[in-house]
C-alpha cells in the first residue's frame, strides 16, 4: 500500500465510524446497505476476481445465509449465536458445492452457480414447517429504538465489511493469492508447476461463501423479515459484479469504490424514478458494459480535465 | 393406462420446450452467449398473439409469423449495435450485459401490459381427442406441430442455405470463416435474429396453452437452459430431442416428486449433466 492510499483509507475509516454521530437514520440506512453490498462484492472478487470464475451465485449463499441466521434467531437462540451458524452453514455449503461445481469451466459454470439459488428458494419454499415456505419468516423484535438498531446494525456491517476486508488482504499478499492468480492466468499451467489447483480453488469459494452467509444473516435480523423471492434475488448474484467491474477486478479495495458508486447510482435511480427504476437500473449496466469496460479507474482525471479544457 | 396419458402429456409439452430451446442453443453454441434475453423475447412472442387475437382475431398461429418477423428484426438490431462490441468479452461481461438488456425489456412489458396473467381464450378450440383412454388436447398438439417444423426449416436453413453454412463456419472457427470473406459481424446479428425469431414464434405457440406475465421470461429462460444442456449446446436436432427428454422429465418428474419441485429436479439434472455429459444426450458438438 503507498502512502496517499493508506491517508485515504484512514480518512474513509475515521468517517464511517463518525457516521452514528449524524443521527440521520436514512443516512444510516444506506451506508448499512452499501456495507453489506461491499461485503458481497468482496466475497464475490475472492472467486471472480482472483480466479476468473463466472461466479454467478452469490445470491444462493445470501439467502441460505439469511434463513440459517433467521431460524436460530426465531427458535430464540441470541443473534450472535445465530450469525455464527449461518457462516458455519455457509461455508460448510459451499464446500460441497465448490467441490461439485468446480470441475466445470467458462459457461457451465456460470449456468451451474446461476441455477443455485433458484433452487435453495424452491427448497426453502417447500419447507414450510422449517422456513414458513412463501409467507416468509418474522424475525423477534429486539425492543430498542429505532436509532440504537440502525446504529447497532451498522456496526455489525462495518465489522464484517472490516475482517472480510482484511481477510482478502490476507490473502492476495499470500501463497493462496498467488495460487489464485496462476488459476486465473492458466489453470492447466498451474497445475502442471504444481499448484493444487482444486484446493485452492475450494478454499477461495468456502471464504466467498463464508463472508456472503454473514452478511445475509445480519440482513435478516437487520430487515426483521425474510422471504424466499427476497433473499434468494438473482440480482444479488448480479449486483456484486456489476460493482466489482465498476471498482476493478481482482484488486483489494476495488470491490468497495464499486460498491458505493454503485449503490450511490442505485438510490438516485430509486428516488426519481420508481416505475421505472429496474428498467432505468439495466440501461445503467448496459451504459456500464459498453462504454466503462474496464471500470471506474479507467477514467483518467486528467485526460478529462484536458479534454474538456481544450473544448 | 395412466403411464401412457403422462408420456403424452410429455411429449407433447416437449414439442413446445424444443421450440423455447432452439434459439436459444443456436446463440449459445455460435455467439458463446448466454442471452438472458431469451425469456424475455417469448414473452414478447406471448403479447403479440395476445393482441393479434384480441383486438384484431388473428389466430395465434398465424401470429407466429408476425412474432418472427418482429422479434428477428429487433434481435438482429440489438446484436448489430449492442452486442457485438463485447461479443469476444467473457461470459461475465456478455452475460451481464444481456441482464442489463432484460431488465429494460421486462420493466418495459411491465409498464406497457400491466403485470397481470393473461392467455389467449380461443373462440372456437380445437377441442380434446379421446385416443381409447387417452385424452389430447389438439390445441396444444397443433402448436407442437409447428414447433417442430419451425425447428425444422431453422435446421434447413442452416444446413442448405449460403447464409446459415456462414453461420456454421463462424461458430466451428470464427478467425478461418473471417479469412474465408465471411462478414462475421453480420452472421452474428443473423443469427442472434434466428434465435429471436424462434422465441417469438415459441412465444406465441404457448398462448394457446398457458398463462404469461410480463415477467415470466426468467422461467422459460430457466427450461431454456435446462434443454439446451440435454440436447447439446449448439445442436438444433440437440434442442428438439432435449425439449422431449424434458417434457417426459416435467411430466414424470410431477407425478414422482410433486410438481412444486419440478425447477429442482430440472436444475439437479443440469448439473449432474454438465459434469458428466457436457456435450448433451447425443453427443453431438456440430449441426
Amino acid at each position: 500500500m503507498t502512502r496517499p492510499q493508506l491517508l485515504l483509507l484512514v480518512i474513509f475509516v475515521a468517517i464511517l465510524f463518525a457516521l452514528p454521530l449524524l443521527g440521520n437514520n436514512y443516512v444510516l440506512r444506506l451506508a448499512t446497505t452499501a456495507l453489506m453490498y461491499a461485503v458481497l462484492t468482496i466475497a464475490w472478487n475472492v472467486v471472480g476476481g482472483f480466479t476468473g470464475y463466472p461466479m454467478f451465485g452469490m445470491a444462493a449463499f445470501f439467502g441460505l445465509g439469511a434463513y440459517s441466521g433467521a431460524v436460530v434467531q426465531s427458535s430464540g437462540y441470541p443473534v450472535a449465536l445465530a450469525w455464527l451458524v449461518a457462516i458455519v452453514i455457509g461455508s460448510a455449503f459451499a464446500v460441497v458445492l465448490g467441490f461439485i461445481l468446480l470441475r466445470l469451466r467458462g459457461h457451465a459454470f456460470a449456468i451451474a452457480t446461476l441455477v443455485i439459488a433458484e433452487v435453495l428458494s424452491e427448497l426453502t419454499n417447500g419447507w414450510t414447517s422449517l422456513t414458513g415456505g412463501g409467507m416468509g419468516l418474522n424475525l423477534p423484535f429486539f425492543g430498542w429504538s429505532p436509532t440504537a438498531l440502525a446504529i447497532f446494525f451498522f456496526y455489525a456491517m462495518l465489522g464484517l465489511t472490516a475482517v472480510a476486508l482484511a481477510t482478502t488482504y490476507v490473502v492476495a499478499h499470500n501463497r493462496i493469492g498467488f495460487a489464485l492468480k496462476c488459476i486465473r492466468q492458466n489453470e492447466d499451467a498451474a497445475n502442471i508447476v504444481g499448484i493444487d489447483t482444486s484446493r485452492y480453488k475450494i478454499i477461495a469459494f468456502t471464504l466467498s461463501g463464508a463472508f456472503a452467509a454473514a452478511a445475509g444473516a445480519i440482513y435478516a435480523s437487520w430487515t426483521g423479515y425474510i422471504e424466499p423471492s427476497d433473499v434468494y434475488d438473482v440480482l444479488f448474484s448480479i449486483k456484486p459484479i456489476i460493482m466489482a467491474l465498476l471498482g476493478g477486478m481482482g484488486t483489494v479495495f476495488g470491490p468497495v469504490i464499486g460498491a458505493v458508486a454503485f449503490l450511490a447510482l442505485d438510490e438516485f435511480v430509486w428516488r426519481n424514478f420508481l416505475q421505472l427504476h429496474t428498467g432505468v437500473l439495466g440501461f445503467l449496466i448496459v451504459a456500464l458494459i459498453l462504454f466503462l469496460p474496464s471500470g471506474l479507474s479507467s477514467i483518467s482525471l486528467n485526460r478529462l480535465w484536458h479534454k474538456t479544457a481544450s473544448a | 393406462m395412466i403411464f401412457f396419458q403422462y408420456l403424452a402429456n410429455g411429449l407433447i409439452l416437449g414439442g413446445l420446450y424444443a421450440c423455447i430451446a432452439a434459439g436459444f442453443s443456436l446463440v449459445w453454441g455460435v455467439l458463446s452467449i448466454i442471452n438472458l434475453l431469451h425469456g424475455s423475447f417469448i414473452v414478447l412472442g406471448f403479447y403479440i398473439a395476445y393482441f393479434s387475437y384480441t383486438l384484431l382475431g388473428i389466430h395465434p398461429f398465424l401470429s407466429v409469423i408476425t412474432s418472427c418477423v418482429v422479434l428477428g428484426g429487433i434481435g438482429y438490431f440489438i446484436q448489430l449495435g449492442l452486442i457485438n462490441r463485447v461479443v469476444t468479452s467473457s461470459v461475465l461481461v456478455t452475460l451481464i450485459l444481456t441482464f442489463g438488456l432484460e431488465l429494460m425489456m421486462n420493466n418495459a412489458m411491465l409498464v406497457s401490459f400491466s403485470a397481470d396473467y393473461k392467455k389467449v381464450l380461443l373462440a372456437h378450440p380445437l377441442g380434446i381427442a379421446h385416443l381409447g383412454n387417452l385424452f389430447i388436447p389438439l390445441d396444444r398438439a397443433a402448436s407442437t406441430v409447428i414447433a417442430f417444423l419451425l425447428i425444422l426449416s431453422l435446421w434447413l436453413v442452416l444446413r442448405l442455405t449460403s447464409v446459415g453454412r456462414a453461420i456454421v463456419a463462424v461458430r466451428f472457427d470464427r478467425q478461418a470463416a473471417l479469412l474465408m470473406g465471411i462478414d462475421v459481424n453480420r452472421t452474428y446479428a443473423i443469427t442472434f435474429a434466428l434465435g429471436a425469431a424462434l422465441a417469438g414464434a415459441a412465444g406465441s405457440l404457448l398462448s394457446v396453452s398457458f398463462p404469461i406475465a410480463p415477467l415470466s421470461g426468467p422461467l422459460f429462460l430457466s427450461k431454456a437452459f435446462v434443454i439446451c444442456v440435454l440436447g447439446g449446446v449448439g445442436s438444433i436436432p440437440g434442442a428438439a430431442i432435449g425439449g422431449l427428454a424434458f417434457g417426459l422429465l416435467e411430466s414424470f418428474g410431477a407425478v414422482l416428486f410433486g410438481s412444486q419441485y419440478a425447477l429442482t429436479l430440472a436444475f439437479v439434472v443440469l448439473i449432474i449433466l454438465l459434469l458428466v455429459r457436457p456435450h448433451g444426450l447425443l453427443g453431438v458438438r456440430g449441426f
